[in-house]
């Protein structure tokens, strides 16, 4: 069946018609979230609602979190969202759907997320061992459960298989389509003035993509992509560092500085007497480096084996 | 991003083309503040416009660029006080002119404002200063409301896009009126926050032409003493101005309760206590104290709704009548409807809502971060080899301060780095090299002065100009060294390294920021100099002016030895794979952010990294 010929059930706008209706939009910079909520303000605007649209640019390219607040209404004052009154959260990014959840009202909020997850470089900063990177370790069932009317959806696959990863957006609207009282019709006609001309056949097709996943959803994914490996950092055993492994043969080192300059965690340093000392000793993963580049082999580092299953 | 929804240029609104709309049908158009002010301007027949770009108040500059050139003469300028200066230029030549910058860049143009407002115009001149409550994108969050009451600038308060457009174009008539420079306060959600606004007609008065009277135009003592009471009798003035302008409004309510407030914050008020009696004024400075005090009078108790410091209530209550205020909104960060509610809860205006209980969820942090393949990475990993301290600046390369590269020591205002480090190497107590990085931008806007000042006192420095050819921080502008202006036309463009030579720098090296071997080198020998020595790393940004996107790498995983010396780039397309070695994660690259600048191929000791074999 064709999502244009069902009934949505738009739980969101007309229903008081004295207060706006409040959809934030959130994900990563260089995710298209301003776009997003353009084509929103658009849609709304032409339906001839009051519409406010409120984003801060500013940081927005430069892979940080990004929000934008699209209100509309009869009458809106505030262009900003207060906390926990958001109706709708989409969200563009797993993370960033959980970073600002409590925005959602408690009483019937719909959350609506790509399971897709990028993890942040700093993510990746914990180098003590069988250390994993820090991502959100809320699973998107549990988010789900968690509020009344959530959809997590694998929209970069979906757009993937449709041929582009990029109109995972349009297929975000398309399940958002079915929680706003607008006809799919009127969807599409205001995408098709923000995509180029040789995607509105791509576009239409994430976007009812979308809209026929979200009526007939499981609303939660049966794998969830990844971009990168996240776990659960809290869930698992850190080891320490073993950090009395490294030993430096003085007699041997001639202070070329290489080790020094070479080591990722900065724990080396030339002393006085200009010999390599190990000055940050918690810092050292036993990484090796500085035993393999030292051109006089004098640094060892006696590691434990490998611990199995990390992963 | 570009296939399902477009980006910049081609997304921008073409708010120009209605100029020929006949006046019965009104056209109305969603507009942000920073549109609607440049739409405002433009309607008031501006001729000339500056700036110099800056978080929240760039785009009122480039909206600006899109009216024809035969309208109006619009420019990047170097810094906020040429901008200043040149529009200061066009209304002693009798037209009328605009800058803009953000709140900051008004310390920059302070020196002129100090003196244009004893100077007033002739034709108007409206200087926009966007500030951003809350320290979205900048490095304080001071308020300007302050500053106009200190340069005595009239400083309208625009609460929504409809009104900056309106109060955008009478401020013209108010600045000619008045003979006064008038100073529109935006801040970062009137700016970026779009909404329906109903356009009106261009009109440009009459061309003026320069009017020479000294005694007007020639600050010097004997005419500054005279000019000042003048400003007195202006203030006045525009005291018993504002208390009858059609921006007032004066919306009676509740007895029990009234509310002061202007620009932004009156949303907030009417979200959240909408029967309240309101008295919103259209300017924080000069208060038309009169109708103030009708107004307290006609109510139990008044209390002051205003973003930052207690601008209006400080005046209020000097002035005798009792109002309060900061007892219960904060001072400090952006008013929100929730805050606004909060206040008036512990005011006991509002009844407390129930506490909703947060789902104690974990997302992790993301700051922003240097793009993949950002040119400034390497410069930093440099620095960071050679354990230098580095006095840094303002622009994306202030993210290096950040970890994974976390090597900048200092970050203060434009331009600062360079005198900075001066001043730690004159101090004696730094044993490190002493390393001040500059952008390209940061560099032409305050950069110079400082420059030579480390010359002409022997300052034992390096200073790296980290020149990716373009204003990236600010969304990719134009500037004197790109060879390009606002409207994107060639012009002149700046030869960094003729230009430091000239300054009288001795060692003057440009390297390729992307040859890792080079860069290192280069810094290592900067160092070493005694003396000042510059090196010029030179790359043109990968996201502006255009995007730039080569083959993407790939880690050779059997090889990888987890040793995390790429990691340390901060490279977003960096990542761990499921692969461990000795209980570190192994390497991967997201060949959809990989921008192939080859950095990490360079640093990477085990040679594992290559490009990608399909
Ligand atoms: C006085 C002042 N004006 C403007 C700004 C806004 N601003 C911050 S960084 C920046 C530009 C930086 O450009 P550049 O030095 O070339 O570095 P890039 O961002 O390109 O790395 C601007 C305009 C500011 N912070 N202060
Ligand atoms: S926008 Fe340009 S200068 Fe800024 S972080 Fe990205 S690549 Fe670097
Ligand atoms: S080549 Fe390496 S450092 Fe450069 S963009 Fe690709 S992954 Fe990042």
């Amino acid at each position: 069946m064709n999502a244009l010929d069902k009934e949505s059930a738009s739980p969101h706008g007309n229903r008081d018609a004295a207060r706006p209706t409040n959809v934030l939009i959130v994900g990563v910079g260089g995710q298209g979230v301003l776009m997003v909520s353009k084509v929103l303000a658009a849609l709304c605007q032409s339906e001839g609602f009051e519409v406010k649209q409120s984003e801060v640019h500013g940081m927005a390219k430069r892979g940080g979190s990004v929000f934008s607040h699209v209100r509309f209404g009869e009458q809106v004052w505030s262009p900003t969202i207060p906390r926990g009154e958001a109706d709708i959260v989409v969200a563009l990014e797993w993370a960033e759907g959980v970073r600002w959840l409590d925005h959602l009202r408690r009483d019937g909020g719909t959350f609506i997320a790509d399971t897709q997850r990028i993890v942040p470089p700093i993510s990746f900063r914990n180098r003590t061992r069988n250390a994993a990177s820090a991502y959100a370790p809320e699973t998107p069932a549990e988010v789900v459960a968690l509020v009344g009317n959530g959809f997590a959806l694998d929209a970069t696959s979906m757009a993937t298989g449709l041929g582009d990863r990029r109109v995972a957006n349009t297929v975000l609207l398309g399940a958002l389509s079915t929680v706003l009282p607008f006809a799919a019709e009127h969807w599409l006609a205001v995408i098709e003035q923000f995509v180029p001309a040789k995607t509105k056949d791509l576009n239409r097709r994430a976007f009812l993509a979308g809209r026929d996943w979200a009526v007939s959803a499981e609303r939660v994914p049966a794998a969830v992509a990844t971009d990168a490996v996240a776990q659960k950092v809290t869930a698992r055993a850190i080891e320490t560092a073993p950090a009395h492994l490294l030993t430096i043969n003085e007699a041997w080192c001639k202070g070329c500085d290489i080790c020094v300059k070479m080591c990722p965690e900065r724990c080396l340093s030339l002393n006085a007497r200009m010999v390599a000392e190990l000055a940050r000793p918690d810092a050292c993963t036993a990484c090796h480096l500085c035993e393999w580049l030292c051109p006089d082999y004098a640094i060892r580092i006696e590691s434990t084996p490998a611990v199995k299953g990390a992963s | 991003m570009d296939h399902v929804l477009e980006t910049r240029a081609s997304a921008r609104t073409p708010i120009a083309e209605s100029s020929s709309a006949p006046t019965a049908q009104r056209a109305s158009r969603p507009l942000t503040g920073n549109e609607a002010i440049a739409r405002g301007a433009w309607e008031a027949g501006i001729r000339v416009a500056a700036a110099y770009p800056g978080t929240p108040s760039t785009e009122i500059m480039e909206s600006l660029a899109d009216y024809p050139a035969e309208d109006l003469h619009a420019q990047w300028s170097t810094n906020e006080k040429v901008a200043l200066d040149v529009a200061i230029g066009a209304s002693f030549a009798g037209v009328r002119a605009l800058a803009s910058m953000k709140h900051v860049g008004l310390n920059v143009a302070a020196d002129a404002l100090m003196s244009l407002t004893y100077i007033g115009v002739n034709g108007g001149l409206v200087i926009v200063v966007c500030d951003d409550p809350g320290i979205h994108s900048s490095q304080n969050e001071q308020d300007t409301r302050l500053f106009s009451r200190f340069a005595m600038v009239p400083c309208l308060e625009p609460a929504d896009a409809q009104e900056a457009l309106v109060m955008t174009r009478e401020a013209f008539d108010l600045s000619e009126r008045f003979d006064t420079p008038v100073i529109i306060r935006s801040t970062t959600r009137l700016s970026h926050t779009r909404s329906l606004v109903t356009l009106g007609e261009r009109t440009v008065p009459p061309s003026g032409h320069f009017r020479e009277d000294p005694r007007k135009n020639v600050m010097v003592p004997a005419h500054a003493r005279n000019r000042h009471p003048k400003l007195i009798e202006r203030e006045a003035a525009l005291r018993a101005h504002f208390a009858t302008s059609g921006h007032v409004r004066w919306e009676a309510g509740r007895r029990d309760i009234g509310i002061i407030t202007a620009g932004t914050p009156y949303a907030y008020v009417k979200e959240v206590l909408p029967d309240a009696s309101i008295l919103k004024l259209p300017a924080a400075y000069p208060l038309p104290l009169d109708l103030i005090g009708r107004f307290c009078a006609s109510v139990e108790r008044v209390l002051v709704v205003e973003e930052l410091e207690p601008a209006m209530e400080t005046e209020i209550r000097a002035a005798g009548l009792k109002v309060e205020g900061k007892a219960f909104f904060p001072r400090v960060g952006e008013l929100a409807p929730e805050v606004v509610r909060a206040g008036l809860e512990s005011a006991g205006i509002l009844e407390p809502q129930p506490k909703v209980e947060p789902w104690q969820l974990t997302p992790p942090a993301r700051p922003p971060v240097l793009c993949s393949g950002c040119p400034h990475t390497m410069s930093y990993m440099a620095l960071r080899a050679l354990d230098a301290r580095v006095a840094g600046d303002i622009g994306c390369y202030t993210l290096a301060a950040l970890e994974p590269l976390r090597s900048i020591d200092t970050c203060v205002s434009m331009g600062s780095s360079i005198a900075n480090a001066v001043g730690i190497a004159k101090a004696g107590t730094e044993a490190k090299p002493i390393i001040a990085t500059i952008g390209d931008s940061t560099f032409l806007h305050a950069g110079i002065p400082p420059l030579i000042d480390a010359v002409y006192n022997d300052a034992n420095i390096t200073v790296i100009i980290l020149d990716n050819h373009i204003t990236a921080m600010t969304g990719g502008q134009d500037h004197p060294g790109t060879g390009r202006n606002l409207r994107g036309s060639e012009t002149a463009r700046v030869d960094f390294e003729q230009m430091v030579r000239a300054c009288g720098v001795k060692w003057v090296r440009k390297v390729d920021s992307y040859n890792v071997a080079e860069m290192y080198q280069a810094c290592r020998e900067a160092a070493a100099f005694k003396g000042v020595a510059v090196v010029i790393s030179d790359r043109p940004c990968v996201l502006d002016p255009v995007k730039i996107k080569g083959p993407p790498l790939e880690v050779q995983a059997k090889n990888c030895i987890a040793c995390q010396s790429c990691m340390n780039l901060g490279c977003p397309a960096l990542g761990w794979s499921e692969d461990m070695f000795e209980g570190h994660h192994k390497v991967r690259i997201n060949a959809a952010l990989c921008i192939g600048c080859t950095l990490c191929a360079q640093i990477c000791p085990s040679d594992c990294i290559h490009p990608s074999v399909q």
